[in-house]
């Protein structure tokens, strides 16, 4: 049996011939995620705006401006529509209700669904959330604070163990995936939620992964070949770990496809972030943080001038200090 | 490297089968579990989005507290300064802007008046401070200020008597297994798996459930009570029943007897007209001053308040002497189960809000696990054979590996005694497809060595040695971001972080230790002279 090879042996792409293009496209990319998220905003979900999520199940798949018209003349708010993946499905948002009444939220959900039951009967109520304005405004708060502390601890970490070089691309590359995956949820108009962000997260994680597998790799190569030209020491390192690099994404993207076919359409928004976040962390990896490497100025003879950082556990000889 | 004795052999596959095993009680239901008799091996618990279920947020109302906390040392003050010798007069007690303070009428008095409020103080904290500030102001007023500490400590102390307030009641709704859990400082966590309507829980938590039995102020003029102006001594009490019209009473404001003083309450019906109340019983110093009370005042009305609301204002018709009595107030049969509850549970000792709510029916939940089981063995089937087409007997201990790492990560949380949410399950599908990495990098890695003209031994030998430290790397940086999940988290977050983090630890364990293993073994028996991979 022959065995599949997704990259044939000795490829060799110049990856950073072309990393002046990819810088462009990448800034392009990224500025216009930016600007979707400035202009349309994030269509963010009860856990960080607080108020009502009421999911309803109908028999057969509504009008939405029905099932809108029917909810509006309740008085009750303006609500804000969405269909899951499964059209018979819809969510109804509604700002919490004014009164600090224990019973004016069940007052609402009483509301909504009798008037809907008797419009649409069938209809079912699978979940509904609420979450005061308080508790949402620390949910967001902890969300950024984890984001933020996720890409600056991991920055960090890398900056320790490595040059800094690898610490500042890390990071840049980084925050691209970030942003390309808020500019995502800001074009689809999918909810993000709690969920999204531990989807960021995750990508976080797995994006570093990435790049901490091909920096290993310029590390070691940097040992191994002293004289080699820095571009072309860039190239012959992602080229080494490219198949490595596509079977992984594609292991895991096989996973998450399956998790987005067939996983139900609470976890959609998450699969979809996530499948998104790969394919950019991936692209990120092999285009933009190693050849940022160079116009960061990272040379081989300044690094092979320190011993320590090649064997860190070597026995250091010296006065104190 | 490749050399592995028989005893690490041994305690490899053993640690592996003892992970294996402790995953499999749950996947038999608890029921077949508890009738083979061993009900009580550890489970994965399901979430409440995955079986359903209430789970609720419950705030304390601490600016509430800080003002009951004033009222209360303003009562000891008032008590102390009457009981000193002689008496110290004082006068023009303020509550306002969080402290409290008065005024001394005879000057001499002033020190005798602060050394006998400083012995009410109490320390608290551990730094020495105490729980109020004593000071003098324009040389003729006392100022006390609870200090930080000594607020926190009345939240705590009142949050401990309201979780276990709270825990009682929903024992007595009957509910399966409810958690109740104390968060942060003024928090309480709710969960009632299973509850489909949170209504009923709601209004029974809602209550503070602070009864109190007032005297009607009869001399209060109609005219003032209507606009909200009572007598000296008296208070007005909103009514909202009244049959008088307004709804509003005027009520004295000492309580002739209050809730605190009752050890039983249970639903009755009223013999005369049948409609529900609630029947209870005093302790015996209860019994006795309302006996007293009710001597004294033979055809007056008292009022029956509950949480500040008068429910009813009956006439006392003759003297209750057995410690027995009837609340009546309109009640429904429900209503007046669920407030006998509260009061044989004790009133809450803070006023509790509902600030966050998820409700999922089990259907969902039901759902949800399905869902989340097809998608993983579709997952799984995916990269297993995808595994296998790529790296030939390499792929297929690769695949070994992630079918192990699935039941030793689902038998470690079960150790752990953990919860599996819907996020959970994402966690689950995307560790399958991330275990398989350090296989990719161990395997090209393998394909490289072998093609700079090393013999098998030799590649297989560097193949994993090179590949380990990057391993390690990577997964210490996926292991920050899980280990931000989990402490920054909140609940649904956290479910994720959890399987992420355990499918981090084991598939180390699985991808690395065990595979290199098996082609230690392949190797030495059959010494290969070219690998296929």
């Amino acid at each position: 049996m022959r065995l599949l090879k997704l990259v044939p042996d000795n490829t060799n792409i110049g990856f950073v011939r072309v990393r002046m293009v990819a810088f462009a496209i990448t800034a392009l990319l990224t500025i216009a995620a930016v600007a979707a998220v400035a202009t349309r905003g994030l269509n963010l979900g009860v856990d960080f705006v607080g108020g009502l999520m009421i999911e309803a199940k109908f028999p057969a798949p509504p009008s939405l401006d029905a099932v809108r018209n029917n909810v509006d003349k309740l008085g009750v708010g303006q609500g804000s529509l969405q269909q899951f993946g499964d059209p018979a499905s819809v969510s109804i948002r509604l700002p919490t209700p004014a009164s600090n009444d224990e019973g004016a939220t069940n007052a609402v959900v009483n509301k909504v669904s009798a008037s809907l039951k008797k419009q649409f009967p069938g209809v079912t109520f699978p979940r509904y959330d609420t979450v005061s304005g308080k508790v949402s405004g620390e949910l967001i708060r902890n969300g950024l604070l984890a984001v933020v502390l996720a890409v600056v601890g991991i920055a960090i970490f890398s900056w320790l163990r490595y040059e800094w070089q690898f610490g500042i691309s890390t990071f840049v590359a980084i925050v691209h995936d970030v942003l390309m995956t808020l500019g995502f949820f800001a074009i689809t108009r999918m909810e993000f939620d709690l969920n999204i962000v531990a989807a960021v997260l995750t990508i976080i994680g797995y994006s570093i992964n990435d790049k901490m597998v091909i920096d290993d790799r310029i590390r070691e190569n940097m040992r191994k070949y002293r004289q080699m030209d820095m571009k072309a020491l860039i190239d012959l390192s992602v080229n080494e770990t490219l198949p490595r690099t596509v079977m992984t994404s594609l292991t895991v993207m096989l996973a998450l496809g399956a998790l987005l076919l067939f996983g139900g359409h609470v976890l959609r928004g998450f699969a979809a972030a996530m499948l998104l976040g790969i394919i950019v962390g991936t692209y990120s990896s092999v285009y933009v943080s190693s050849s940022l490497l160079i116009s960061l100025g990272l040379e081989p003879q300044r690094f092979a001038a320190k011993p320590a950082t090649a064997r860190p556990n070597a026995e250091r000889i010296g006065p104190k200090a | 490297m490749l050399d592995f004795p028989r005893w690490k052999i041994w305690s490899i596959v053993l640690s592996m089968a003892i992970g294996v095993m402790l995953s499999l009680p749950s996947f038999v239901p608890e029921a077949t579990l508890a009738r083979l008799g061993v009900g009580s091996l550890p489970r994965i618990n399901l979430g409440l989005d995955l079986s359903g279920g209430s789970h609720l947020m419950l705030e304390a109302d601490t600016a509430d507290l800080a003002k009951q906390n004033i009222a209360k040392m303003e009562e000891q003050v008032r008590t102390e300064m009457r009981r000193a010798d002689p008496p110290i007069p004082i006068g023009d007690i303020s509550t306002t802007g969080g402290r409290l303070s008065f005024f001394v009428r005879d000057g001499a008095q002033l020190d005798a008046a602060v050394e006998r409020i400083r012995t009410l103080t109490q320390p608290s904290g551990m730094t020495g401070q105490r729980d109020w500030n004593v000071q003098v102001v324009d040389s003729t007023r006392v100022v006390l200020t609870p200090t930080e500490a000594g607020l926190s400590q009345a939240v705590d102390g009142a949050m401990q008597v309201a979780t276990e307030v709270v825990r009682k009641r929903i024992d007595e709704m009957g509910t399966k297994e409810p958690t109740i859990i104390r968060q942060g400082s003024d928090r309480i966590i709710v969960q009632v798996p299973g509850l489909q309507d949170p209504t009923a829980l709601k209004a029974l938590i809602g209550k503070t459930a602070k009864l109190e039995f007032k005297l009607v102020d009869l001399t209060a003029d109609p005219r003032d009570v209507a606009q909200g102006r009572a007598p000296i001594g008296s208070e007005i009490a909103p009514y909202p029943e009244n049959p008088g019209g307004v709804p509003f009473i005027a009520v004295k404001r000492r309580a002739m007897l209050t809730g605190d003083e009752l050890i039983d309450a249970k639903l009755s019906y009223n013999s005369q007209t049948n409609e529900p109340v609630v029947s209870i019983t005093f302790n015996s110093e209860g019994g006795r001053k309302f006996a007293r009370v009710t001597q004294e005042n033979v055809g007056k009305p008292f009022a029956m308040i509950l949480d500040g609301k008068v429910l009813s204002a009956p006439n006392i018709n003759e003297p209750i002497l057995g410690g027995q009595a009837q609340i009546s107030g309109r009640f429904t049969t429900d209503s007046a189960n669920e407030l006998a509850i509260s009061l044989r549970s004790g009133k809450l000792p803070v006023a509790l809000k509902v600030v966050e709510e998820r409700t999922v029916g089990p259907d969902l939940g039901a759902d949800s696990i399905r869902a989340g089981t097809i998608a993983s063995v579709i997952a799984a089937v995916g990269v297993v054979i995808f595994m296998l087409v790529s790296y030939g007997r390499f792929g297929f201990y690769a695949d070994l590996a992630v079918v192990i790492n699935i039941f030793i990560i689902l038998g470690v949380m079960a150790m752990l005694n953990a919860t599996l949410t819907l996020p959970g399950i994402a966690g689950f599908v995307l560790t399958i497809g991330t275990a398989v990495d350090a296989n990719v990098l161990i395997n090209e890695r393998i394909r490289e060595e072998l093609r700079r003209g090393r013999n098998p031994t030799q590649a297989v030998e560097f193949g994993y040695k090179e590949a380990s430290r990057t391993i390690f790397e990577a997964n210490v940086t996926h292991a920050i971001a899980g280990l931000i999940m989990f402490v920054l988290g909140s609940g649904q977050v956290k479910g994720f972080a959890v399987v992420l983090l355990i499918g981090i630890a084991t598939s180390v364990f699985t991808a690395v230790v065990f595979t290199r293993m098996l082609v230690a073994t392949w190797l030495r028996r059959t010494r290969p002279s070219s690998l296929h991979i």
